[in-house]
């Protein structure tokens, strides 16, 4: 019996016909997450509803030796639920139960599973919200949030998954249940949950989840200002922060998303400007008061042409609709397009446009720019098209390229998209031997085997000293320490 | 070399002799862990402000950048710290109080010192230094060891360098005072934390409810009129004192009664233990002076999913841990996490959990 029919046997034994996909036409819709570029199909899918057969599950992947891939919803855009061809998909969708909301506490104890934006409609009642919002919140679950260490157009001022999460439930590899945080603000020893925040189904397999919810904001405004410059729409963004002012969001979008977005929503953008901002304001009437006159005097003496204020919600919206939707309305304007997902300091923000620009016209691919200008993190989408041969190869090169400036100008290769498969030689760009070295010392204290999604997030020395004979960066070859293969 | 190169080839040799380490700052928070047997490592030596762009949002400085020299360099651009650290001396250093990952009075709505370090720069127990992190909001590539760092208390690594997200001074701040009992205080400090009023600290001293508000001038006068009370004249003194354990809760420092940091879930009831009690963070930290076992306070916290860590240990003896006693396949973890970054086991050996 080969090890394949020996652990079908096995999971056979705690999971029920319709919890065990093996068949081929059953493990295709698996074999991609929202990065569609990268393919590979399982091994075996396996759909576990009650963390026991979750348990049961790891022990028997660790004891036959079998990678595990945990995914939830796979709307991640970095490849990291791409399946391993030899080992099991471990979905979590099943977990899609908000188990407890304590709205007094402020929290609720959720599944894996759960949807983002359930969570916040779970909870509206009381007044109350979870705050990361992750363009996919509609379908994105919880748990691939943790993973991810998700974020949103609110960053800024209500911070990432990590800065909203209390507590998780994790399995280790060996099917051991730890409970890191909970309902308290801190917990004794090491701070896990930061660690596990962001380590993209590495180090454990989240099975539930306690977040933190916040009040709603009583007064929401939003003002789209239009510029006939990028670069003074970017200082706009420098100096509405220097004055003092933390927006709700803080958004920028170029000519090119601009007039995608608005084809395709119809959100009343002007066509014409260079760069447009969406500034939303919250709070109290008197705070959102406040800041609007700050707001509206740094925009008018940076030399906005056109600056509007929501009238109402549903204009309010319409604004966010356009920025919302960026992605799927560039992807009506091209066969295919390509996220990254670089952050920078915000005052690097001209020069890395106009490299990008730069980089663009060398590569004979357009690229969008779409950016969380409050936290600096950039969403660039190259426009291509994977039926012409080489261009999908051309526009990963492209946009390495584009990561690598980040990295130069003293920002990250990922912001909130996580590394997955995709930007994972762009981390021997970001970091050096040493430290990838600790990053696998990390990994191999939770999952000694490496069975936990093996061959993301943190490259190998050999991979990186690959990476770098065919990639000279400034005429120092990164790794220098390294044999070249 | 640099300092910092300098400063880490000084862990290397440690390393290679097998000696242990205890990492020292200026010595304001000695007393928050277990006394560690080792050769003197001054993390003063890295000291000074590396960059800090206001409009950024960010600051990066050594690990032993003086706090009060970091606090005032903020406040002349009008910014702060938002975790409000607690100093507990005038030469306390940032790298101190991120280990010990201490944050003050406005944690709950702000942030704790974690959640605002956005990069660090390490020095593991092999002598190597190590960049994580960044200088900017979001980053999400690696594993967040910079976090880790926090409240590790040197047994993960050397905390060279850290950037941090800092905020705007708000426009202003004032402090209510409401008489009202513990409980009516718990049940109220969560009730408005659930509102959308600008809250930033809520304290119970065992007689009266204090609440901050913090923001710009008019919305801070709203919610004012909204909750009613009396204003305290002296807010800023009082939740200093609150943060440096100089309010007159704390002053009693005797061998007939110890203090401990209870942090428990912000609605949880009185403990009912005796000795007295001053609740801070809304609800989510007690301070209790008692004269009741370990053990005891111990067992009544973990009983509702808190923690508990003594500060002071008054009768107690001093073989009694000062930080929770994890659980066993947590213990496990740790150890593993402590090899990964410190093979050798020489960074403060013991300084956490009494036996190295």
């Amino acid at each position: 019996m080969t090890a394949f029919h020996s652990l079908l046997q096995a999971l056979q034994q705690i999971l029920s016909p319709h919890q065990l996909l093996h068949r081929d036409e059953e493990l295709i819709p698996y074999e991609c997450d929202g990065l569609s570029a990268y393919r590979e199909k399982p091994m075996l899918v396996a759909l576990p509803d009650r963390v026991e057969q979750v348990q049961a599950v790891l022990r028997l992947c660790a004891e036959h030796q079998t990678p595990v891939v945990a995914r939830g919803a796979g709307t991640g855009l970095s490849g990291g639920a791409l399946p391993n061809r030899e080992g099991v998909l471990l979905s979590l969708a099943r977990f899609n139960r908000i188990l407890d909301i304590d709205p007094v506490a402020r929290i609720a104890r959720v599944q894996p599973g759960v949807r983002n934006l359930a969570i916040s409609e779970a909870v509206a009642e009381y007044g109350l919200y979870y705050a990361p919002d992750p363009s996919s919140q509609i379908a994105c679950t919880i748990g691939g949030n943790v993973a991810e260490n998700s974020g949103g157009v609110h960053c800024l001022k209500y911070g990432l998954t990590v800065h909203n999460v209390l507590g998780v439930k994790l399995l280790t590899i060996d099917g051991e249940l730890l409970e890191i945080g909970g309902a308290a603000l801190d917990s004794a020893g090491y701070d896990l949950l930061a660690l596990i925040t962001g380590s993209e189904g590495m180090l454990g397999v989240i099975v539930e989840v306690t977040v933190k919810l916040l009040p709603k904001p009583l007064v929401t405004k939003v003002l789209l200002a239009a510029f006939d410059d990028v670069e003074a729409a970017g200082k706009s963004v420098s100096e509405i922060i220097a004055e003092g002012v933390i927006p709700g969001g803080l958004e920028m979008m170029d000519n090119m998303s601009i007039r995608a977005a608005e084809d395709f929503v119809h959100a009343g953008y002007p066509t014409d400007a260079a760069a447009i901002l969406l500034c939303e304001l919250d709070g109290t009437d008197a705070e959102v008061e406040a800041q609007m006159h700050i707001v509206q005097a740094v925009l008018k003496t940076r030399g906005a042409t056109d600056v509007r204020l929501a009238a109402d919600d549903a204009e309010r919206m319409r604004f966010w609709s356009g920025r919302k939707n960026a992605f799927p309305a560039v992807g009506r304007i091209s066969p295919d397009y390509y996220c990254m997902d670089g952050t920078i300091p915000r005052h690097a923000l001209p020069q890395v446009l106009c490299g990008i620009a730069d980089l663009s016209a060398q590569y004979e691919l357009p690229v969008a720019n779409v950016f969380h200008a409050g936290d600096g993190n950039m969403h660039p989408l190259i426009l291509y098209d994977a039926n012409i041969p080489g261009e999908l190869e051309r526009t990963e090169e492209l946009g390495g390229r584009i990561l690598e400036l980040c990295v130069e100008v003293g920002g990250t290769i990922t912001g909130e998209h996580g590394v997955g498969m995709e930007k994972i030689d762009q981390m021997c760009v970001q970091f050096a031997s040493a430290e990838l070295t600790q990053f696998h010392a990390v990994k191999a204290a939770f999952d000694p085997a490496g069975l936990l999604n093996p061959g993301k997030a943190v490259p190998t020395l050999h991979r990186c000293a690959e990476f770098g004979a065919m990639h000279v960066h400034h005429g120092a070859l990164p790794h220098p320490e390294l044999e070249r293969f | 070399m640099s300092p910092a190169e300098r400063f880490a080839s000084r862990v290397a040799d440690a390393y290679a002799a097998k000696q242990p380490l205890r990492i020292e700052g200026s010595g304001s928070k000695a007393f928050l862990g277990h006394p560690v047997d080792g050769m003197p490592l001054d993390t003063r030596e890295l000291s000074g402000i590396v960059a800090y762009e206001p409009s950024e949002l960010v600051i990066t400085a050594c690990g032993g950048t003086p706090l009060l020299e970091l606090q005032q360099v903020l406040d002349e651009r009008g910014q702060m710290l938002p975790f409000e650290p607690p100093l507990f001396s005038d030469q306390a250093t940032l790298g101190g109080v991120l280990a010990c990952g201490l944050s003050g009075p406005r944690r709950p709505y702000a942030g704790s010192a974690r959640d605002l370090v956005l990069g660090t720069r390490i020095v593991n127990g092999k002598g190597e230094l190590l960049r994580f992190g960044g200088q900017v909001m979001k980053n999400v590539a690696g594993y967040d060891i910079s976090r880790l760092m926090i409240g590790a208390h040197g047994t993960l690594g050397v905390i060279a360098e850290a950037s941090l997200k800092v905020l705007p001074r708000p426009e202003i701040e004032r402090t209510l005072v409401l008489d009202m009992d513990a409980s009516q205080a718990i049940e109220a400090m969560n009730r408005w934390a659930g509102q959308p009023i600008p809250l930033s600290a809520a304290m119970h001293d065992g007689d009266q409810l204090y609440l901050r508000l913090s923001g710009y001038a008019s919305g801070v006068d709203a919610a004012i009129r909204r909750i009613g009370g009396e204003e305290f004249p002296e807010s800023d003194g009082l939740w200093l004192a609150v943060r440096e354990h100089q309010h007159p809760f704390f002053a009693s420092r005797d061998d007939a009664t110890a203090l401990w940091r209870l942090s428990v879930p912000s609605t949880t009831p009185s403990l009912g233990l005796r000795g007295s009690t001053l609740i801070d963070w809304g609800g989510a930290q007690r301070w209790l002076e008692t004269d009741l076992p370990a053990d005891t306070v111990r067992a009544a916290v973990a009983k509702v999913g808190g923690h508990a860590t003594l500060y002071w240990h008054g009768p107690l003896p001093a073989s009694t841990p000062v930080f929770h006693p994890l659980a066993p396949t947590m213990e496990r973890l740790h150890q593993a996490l402590r090899e990964a970054f410190d093979p050798a086991g020489i960074l403060n050996p013991g300084r956490m959990t009494s036996k190295p």
